[in-house]
């Protein structure tokens, strides 16, 4: 759900500053990297325990879900147990964990093809822009119905489906990320790769990934909680008369609502919180800290961040002598094999379109128009049976469509402009006192990521006995799956207002509304325009769940793209279905070409502060 | 290896006349095959070139001539347009095995270590094992004087060190040729001086087992102290102009005055692009010397092309030479600003587009307008230049005759850019209105709207020229 444009400035200011703990980080990296030829040897300690006790729980929990699948139906009774949380909570991860690798191998391929295949780009290029302005629970009918089918006795079409979900949600803007890494590649490192003979393998992996990596990392953390999100509407899910259960924290929370158990939310969400917070320590700040020794910079930067997880790990005995005799001759042996299967090439390719020799006709070539000419089948295909649906759209239902597409957007609008209101001043008033924002980010972090999904069984209770209730949830909730990214934005940008453009605002007595208009706003007008282009995008997609709610067994809606979508989806009617995903596929691609990027070139050319 | 790479005061009596790596009239354009003709620009124009084994050879020239291009092109990085190069005898079509490259930038993979990096180019070479790859890694890093940096960053390191770590890399896969684009001139003027004369102690003691060094180059004194053959190149399109001798090697060490002459030499070769090559050779009696392409006299060219140049130079660089009297060595003003060729050559040549001097002899001497330039006011210089550029500048002249012409006295950018572009590149275009526009503010002749792309009188221009 999350939409990334030209992400590598705004990755590189989005990164959470942290709190100044006393540096180690050098020496850490140092004892990593001991050179082979003369190891430290180093004594077991209480980090190889850890180590080992995290291995058995991930084990256990691989078991764990691989024996759940073939033993459940389709429609799970969920226990509101207490004791029950963990597991469900490791079901979730479980889901998330493999939606997130899907997603990563998915970036990796169709990154790379994208980006060094001249002739695919373009195409896959804007498949890419298109996919990513789809809304994800339009997939949902037909992914699960078509997975049911192929696994009919045993919940493993909806564990799938779950899965395949949650990866639309994550895999486009990694890949985006990856893809315009790969193409801002330093062209002296691809020349030193060439002169020092790379296979492409090890070219692969030596050069593009770790150059596209603190995007990509910082790209994870954006689609890892866009998971969260989809993966609450993903484990209960009713398509029809049929209902789909999946134990997880999700339905766990659904049913809990449903039940008006409100110990139970409580804790379903506590749960949920607190596995939140274990991922962010245990897994994505030492990510992010690791993953720092790729920043492409010539200099060390002070405050590079840290995490004491990773320390731990680099200073374990065990994790070292596994990566040294296990890890690195089993890479070794693996490179050596792609080194034979992909050697380097040894005819000059070159880039500038001075083709010198006639193409050749290899095996090579004669696949990639093997696989060019089946796409263009598939899709043509598939144009054709999108028409045959679409043509059995009634015109008043298209008028329809346009009418909710217009309620959906004001609502979106009104949105943006209630996020705007509170995340403005406050992401000023944080992002120019580094103490605060010190202090403020890493919990604006947890609290974003919280999904809004998770939320909405909660508000639900209390907001549906208003009068028009469900108006004002359906713009709550699209307003807690967005106002986050403002948020995160606008306090990176007041954070990286020069210290003397503040100064002599000071000296020159420019203070209040003339303050604002001089420094504050011109500073910020870039970081806001991407949190903005990303709170639309994400404004959009909430529609769907936002605006048509099942709740208590009862259905409650109002008159939007989104209610249209789901409700469509739900009845199973798929040309209303197709008609109403098509249609906000291109308002939000219209919106995004007519809006967004003018604004986003504006900024980029105006208010850049470099 | 040692015997061969002393003594080579004259490569016609050394034993080593073996061609190493040969080009034979080497085209190349850039643009795409599609656009042919006017489009395509050619950037390098029938280079032929051989380079013998045990020699070290420079490349000089202006910025534009293509010399980092024809580096890549003899390295088989990048395909010649046409013409062919030829490794001891065999045709090369593809990255030249043999080859290793020391970039100006670098070029450190900054998530590996010294070690890595090092290590980087001998894991294609799949006979070795990862202990030896080590080992000779360890071994190279020793020589070049990294020992104790093994395990630390790029980013750790100062210039210097990282490009010791560029050739410890380039230096472990022991390449048959060395090729270095602009090795040193990313380094402070000391640290420079150290490498280069750490790399040719290696390199005369025969320490490193190349056959052939290939420098790419904006120094004109780095080339003259290292190399045993110059060739300078010209631009547009980029040529080989002449081919000299380098000095014994007892001259290239101090500041002798053969040193200086031939630095002399090529200060003037360079900064006198429309003159023959053979005749200023000649005129510097370095007869036999010198393998030198005489050239027809230059063609006028299409469109006055402005050099960019930013206009406050100027006025610096004219009381600069009036304090020398009028006229001063191009190579002493070099020196003393610290630009190398690349920097100090468009300023040269934007100082004699609008008529203030006049390099010849490599002097730069004043012509009378310089002389008042230099000796004015500012309010003064503003009319000065606002004559000189009417004068000489053709790009201003016709946007100024145009905008007075205009009803309003306003034009669209993309009038002049269309223009432009029939001359050069869309890039180049908007490059050289940028210029013509900055020289015209100082000389407030008109003015230019960024943002709506427009240009136009100001109102409260004062009444010039030109009317």
């Amino acid at each position: 759900m999350a939409q990334v444009y030209l992400p590598e400035r705004t990755e590189e200011q989005n990164r959470p500053q942290r709190g100044p703990i006393p540096s180690t980080t050098r020496d850490t990296t140092r004892a990593q990297n001991t050179p082979p030829a003369n190891p430290v040897p180093r004594q077991p300690g209480l980090a190889d325990v850890a180590v080992i006790v995290a291995l058995v729980g991930v084990v256990a929990l691989i078991i764990a879900g691989a024996g759940r699948a073939t033993a459940h139906s389709v429609d799970t009774v969920i226990s509101l147990k207490p004791t029950i949380l963990p597991l469900y909570a490791g079901y979730s991860l479980l889901r998330m964990t493999l939606a997130y690798i899907l997603s990563l191998v998915f970036t990796l391929v169709y990154g790379h093809i994208a980006a060094t295949n001249q002739r695919a780009r373009t195409i896959m290029v804007s498949l890419l822009d298109i996919l990513q302005s789809i809304p994800i629970l339009s997939f949902l009918p037909g992914v699960v119905l078509a997975l049911i089918a192929i696994f009919p006795h045993s919940s493993l079409g909806v564990e799938l489906a779950a899965v395949i979900l949650i990866f639309t949600s994550q895999a486009w803007n990694m890949t985006f990320s990856f893809y315009h890494s790969e193409v801002t590649l330093p062209l002296d490192l691809q020349e030193a790769a060439t002169v020092y003979r790379l296979s492409p393998w090890r070219r692969f992996f030596r050069l593009e990934v770790p150059f596209a990596m603190i995007g990509l990392v910082w790209n994870s953390m954006m689609s890892w909680a866009g998971g969260w999100f989809f993966l609450m509407a993903a484990e209960q899910l009713t398509l029809g008369t049929r209902s789909f259960r999946l134990p997880g924290l999700g339905s766990y929370l659904q049913t809990a609502a449903n039940a008006g158990n409100v110990a139970a939310l409580i804790l379903g969400l506590g749960t949920l919180v607190v596995l939140i917070i274990l991922l962010d320590v245990l897994f994505w700040r030492p990510l992010v800290a690791w993953s720092d020794k790729f920043k492409f910079e010539q200099t060390k930067s002070s405050d590079a961040p840290e995490s004491p997880i990773l320390d731990l790990l680099r200073r374990s005995a065990l994790l070292e002598n596994f990566t040294m005799h296990v890890v690195q001759p089993l890479q070794e042996r693996c490179n050596l094999l792609m080194d034979r299967l992909m050697p380097a090439p040894s005819e000059t390719v070159t880039a500038d379109g001075d083709a010198a020799l006639p193409r050749r006709l290899t095996a090579g070539v004669i696949a990639g128009w093997a696989v060019t000419g089946l796409l263009v089948l598939v899709a043509l295909v598939g144009v054709f049976n999108a028409l045959k649906l679409l043509v059995q759209v009634p015109l008043p239902m298209w008028g329809q469509i346009i009418l909710d597409g217009l309620l959906t957007f004001l609502r979106t609008v009104v949105t943006l402009a209630i996020g705007l209101a509170w995340t403005l001043p406050l992401g000023v008033k944080i992002g120019t006192n580094p103490k605060w924002a010190r202090r403020l980010q890493p919990v604006v972090q947890v609290v974003a990521s919280i999904p809004a999904t998770a939320l909405f069984p909660i508000l639900l209770i209390g907001l549906l006995r208003l009068p028009a209730g469900i108006e004002f949830a359906a713009i709550l909730l699209m307003l807690l799956g967005t106002q986050w990214y403002m948020l995160f934005n606008i306090i990176a940008g007041a954070m990286a207002i020069p210290t003397d453009l503040r100064e002599a605002a000071r000296i020159y007595h420019v203070s209040g509304w003339r303050r604002w208009k001089t420094l504050i706003l011109p500073s910020v007008f870039p970081y806001l325009v991407t949190g903005l282009i990303t709170a639309s995008g994400g404004a959009w997609n909430a529609s769907v769940v936002s605006e048509y709610v099942q709740f208590n067994n009862k259905t409650v809606m109002t008159h939007g793209l989104g209610a249209l979508i789901a409700q469509s989806a739900a009845n199973n009617d798929l040309h209303v279905l197709l008609a109403s995903t098509l249609f906000m596929a291109t308002i939000v691609v219209t919106i995004n070409r007519l809006v967004w990027r003018r604004l986003y070139n504006l900024a980029e050319r105006r208010f850049r502060l470099d | 290896m040692a015997n061969v790479t002393k003594n080579r005061a004259n490569k016609r009596v050394t034993p080593t006349n073996e061609v190493l790596l040969e080009a034979e009239h080497i085209i190349k354009y850039y643009g795409s095959e599609q656009k042919k003709g006017e489009q395509r620009v050619l950037v390098l124009d029938d280079i032929s070139l051989q380079i013998h084994s045990g020699e070290f050879i420079a490349i000089l020239g202006p910025s534009g001539s293509g010399k980092s291009t024809l580096l890549r092109i003899l390295g088989g990085l990048i395909r010649a347009s046409s013409g062919m190069v030829r490794y001891r005898g065999q045709e090369v079509t593809g990255p030249n095995t043999n080859l290793a490259l020391v970039f100006q930038t670098f070029a450190l993979f900054p998530w590996l270590t010294v070690l890595q990096n090092v290590e980087l180019g001998l894991e294609a070479q799949p006979n070795l094992s990862r202990t030896q790859r080590t080992k000779r890694a360890l071994a190279a890093i020793d020589t070049i004087g990294l020992d104790g940096f093994e395990d630390a960053y790029p980013k750790e390191l100062s210039g210097g060190m990282r490009q010791r770590v560029g050739f410890a890399r380039a230096l472990v896969v022991e390449p048959k040729l060395l090729f270095m684009d602009e090795p040193f001139s990313a380094l402070d003027v000391l640290t420079a001086e150290n490498l280069r004369h750490e790399l040719m102690r290696l390199w005369r003691e025969g320490r490193i087992p190349t056959k052939a060094i290939l420098m790419v180059t904006h120094s004109i004194e780095e080339a003259v102290s290292m190399a045993d053959r110059l060739v300078v190149m010209g631009h547009d399109p980029g040529r080989i102009r002449a081919i000299l001798q380098g000095l014994p090697l007892a001259d290239r060490v101090a500041k002798t005055p053969a040193h200086e002459e031939l630095v002399d030499l090529v200060y003037t070769l360079i900064t006198q692009p429309d003159e023959d090559a053979a005749q200023i050779v000649a005129a510097a009696q370095q007869q036999g010397a010198a393998e030198v392409k005489s050239e027809p006299k230059a063609e006028p060219k299409p469109y006055q092309a402005l050099p960019h140049v930013k206009i406050g130079v100027i006025n610096g660089l004219a009381e600069r030479v009036l304090r020398a009297g009028g006229r001063e060595d191009l190579f002493v003003i070099g020196r003393e600003l610290q630009m190398e060729i690349d920097d100090l050559l468009p300023i040269i040549e934007a100082f004699e587009l609008l008529g203030f001097g006049e390099a010849t002899g490599g002097d730069l001497v004043l012509t009378d307008e310089g002389r008042r330039l230099a000796e004015s006011d500012e309010q003064a210089d503003k009319v000065l230049f606002r004559d000189q550029e009417c004068q000489h500048i053709q790009l201003i002249r016709q946007i100024k005759e145009a905008l007075d012409a205009a009803e309003n006295h306003e034009m669209d950018e993309t009038e002049i850019l269309e223009q432009l572009e029939e001359y050069f590149s869309p890039d180049e275009a908007s490059r050289q209105l940028d210029t013509a526009v900055d020289w015209a503010r100082y000389a407030e002749l008109f003015a230019y709207d960024d943002e709506a792309g427009l240009l136009y009188l100001e109102d409260a221009a004062p009444v010039g020229n030109g009317e």
